[in-house]
């Protein structure tokens, strides 16, 4: 795909409509393919799914628990089942369920979890999941997925259709700007460089990832090259993208909407440690946000292009040392 | 295997299963004699009789599906399953041993032919309702049991089950709850009472059926009458009795989790001769 510095961000769709829009199609294309929800369909977009295949969308009432079990029980019963609900919910209230009836068995559930992050605003914290990343990636053979945009939601949509094994894949309410073009391929265990850069690696997911582009135009506009990598594949993750950039830049600043302490800046901190040390800094969320337009929480909890240029020239300043 | 629907031949069947409890719970040195012994004719008439399935062939697609809510009872549905054929016989006294397949809860890593992993309480209900919802949308005759214990339902995801289940018409889906009164700390009634059982059951929109869970023809009549009953989950209430057929294990809660001391087992086993 064309990248250039100057990338023209659109907005685009919520990676949860996209989410919904690629379920109902797929249910066309497999007809294994099942949904469960918990009462959010409409928030969801399984809707979509429900509208197109009423037969095969398993309403579950608001019991997540209860219906993450039910998903795998539908895929130890050879079904490609999709469950879906806020991640906030099905993550933490389905965790333990996560673990005995998907993680451990290794069954073929998928799980999709919208509302992610701070980004849904008005809600407040107790609808914003901060955590749902860490939990994820805690669950043995469980591979996790967090798409930028509309077309990469499309593409891990297909990748855990296609690929055995349990997936969560986090989905977000805010429109997305669109980074990718139409056709680009993804694959589990991947990312993508959208910006090629010598001084500082900026590796960013979600919402964040098109802020790390900006983020990399204002640190051009001062002579500093930065390379920004979408690591939309967090578990497995791409180690020799993270290995490369730590050893052709010596400096990564890594950029999430998650709790900072528990989330992808550890687990790219972990490869750097073991492959090529480098300076790092972090960008994410220090506690639990409130309520608010989401763009005024995500101003004031640091979620944006300009906290991430704050850290990269804190990362450059010891880098230089 | 040699399937019969003769409640003397089940009799000897449960009598063979439970000198195997007591003796892969010794050999463990640890495991949970009482909720085995009290499931022993459920688990029996169930594999022996009113399920089908086939060991030569476990993954065949319309098979009935066996689940055990209260996966710590595993030395029942190994002995069973081991008799059928699914799994060696002679290997069952390595039950709890590291690499062993008989794992202390049911893993199906270890035994591809169990239908899912239990033994964290309160989850098999929901995962055997999967497995029934994912029969009916393939129009198959496949039926699901689930064998709960009567702690298990204070879980509150049975419940979330039980509503989901009867919203969804699931009349493939059978929860055989064993209802022998005790759980780990002491009698049910002291921990957290459960009753009125069946009024909880009925009005959560299941078809209920109480019988005594160690008498096989009651138990033949109850699966017949479950599988009569359309558009509706049945639930059959075993009314039966902790660490039944050892008389110095019955109905003591001691029983639920601690293994006989070699005298004790031979003690058992005399009994069970």
């Amino acid at each position: 795909m064309a990248i250039s510095t100057k990338y023209e961000l659109k907005l685009g769709a919520a990676t949860r409509e996209a989410f919904g829009r690629t379920l109902a199609e797929l249910g066309n294309k497999n007809k294994n393919v099942v949904v469960c929800d918990a009462d959010l369909s409409k928030s969801t977009y399984t809707v979509f799914f429900q509208k197109e295949h009423p037969d095969r969308f398993i309403e579950c009432g608001i019991a997540e628990a209860n219906m993450v079990a039910i998903g795998s029980g539908l895929a130890a019963a050879g079904k490609i089942p999709f469950v879906s609900s806020f991640s906030a919910f099905v993550i933490n209230k389905g965790f333990e369920q996560l673990r005995v009836t998907a993680a451990y068995p290794n069954v073929n559930l998928k799980v999709v979890g919208t509302h992610s992050g701070i980004s849904i605003g008005e809600d407040g914290p107790s609808q914003m999941s901060i955590e749902d990343l860490s939990l994820a990636c805690n669950l043995p053979g469980f591979t996790v997925l967090a798409p930028a945009d509309e077309v990469s939601m499309a593409a891990c949509i297909h990748l855990a259709a296609e690929t055995f094994g349990p997936f969560f894949v986090r989905a977000g309410r805010a429109k997305a700007a669109i980074v990718y073009e139409p056709g680009t391929k993804f694959h589990v265990g991947g990312s993508h460089q959208l910006i090629d850069g010598k001084d500082i690696a900026i590796f960013a997911n979600g919402l964040l990832v098109a802020e790390a582009i900006k983020a990399a135009e204002q640190l051009d506009a001062i002579g500093i090259s930065a390379r920004v990598i979408d690591l939309y594949s967090i578990k497995p993750i791409d180690r020799e993208a993270i290995t490369k950039a730590a050893e052709e830049c010596g400096a990564i600043v890594v950029a999430e909407e998650h709790l900072k302490d528990t989330g992808i800046g550890t687990r790219v901190a972990q490869v750097v440690v073991e492959t090529a040390p480098c300076v790092m800094e972090f960008v994410g969320l220090t506690n639990y946000a409130e309520s608010g337009t989401p763009e005024a929480v995500l101003e004031k909890y640091g979620m944006t292009a300009s906290v991430i240029v704050t850290a990269a020239k804190k990362a450059l300043a010891r880098k230089k040392k | 295997m040699t399937k019969t629907s003769n409640p003397a031949e089940l009799a000897a069947i449960a009598k063979t299963v439970r000198r195997h409890i007591i003796e892969m719970i010794t050999a463990a040195k640890s495991g949970h004699p009482g909720g085995s012994l009290s499931a022993t004719e459920i688990v029996t008439t169930l594999f022996f009789d009113v399920m089908k399935h086939d060991p030569q062939n476990p993954s065949w697609a319309e098979r009935d599906r066996f689940l055990m809510g209260k996966g710590h009872a595993c030395p029942v549905l190994y002995s069973v399953m081991a008799q059928c054929g699914y799994t060696p016989v002679d290997k069952l006294n390595t039950f709890r041993h590291l690499g062993s397949i008989y794992q202390g809860h049911p893993d199906v890593r270890f035994i591809p032919a169990l239908e899912a992993s239990t033994g964290s309480l309160g989850q098999a209900l929901s995962v055997g309702l999967g497995m029934a919802i994912a029969a009916k949308l393939d129009k198959s005759p496949s039926r699901t049991f689930v064998v709960l214990g009567d702690g298990e339902i204070q879980e509150g995801q049975i419940w979330e089950a039980a509503m989901a289940a009867a919203f969804h018409k699931a009349d493939n889906l059978v929860a055989i709850v064993d209802w022998n009164k005790i759980q780990l700390d002491g009698f049910v009634q002291d921990i957290m009472p459960l009753e009125p059982l069946v009024e909880k059951w009925k009005s959560f929109g299941w078809h209920v059926i109480e019988i005594d869970g160690h008498n096989i023809e009651a138990l033949q009549k109850a699966f017949a009458e479950a599988e009569s009953a359309k558009g509706v989950p049945s639930v059959i209430l075993a009314n039966t009795i902790k660490g039944k057929g050892v008389s110095f294990m019955e109905n003591n809660p001691k029983w639920h989790g601690t293994a006989p001391s070699k005298e004790e087992s031979a003690l058992a086993l005399k009994e069970l001769a």
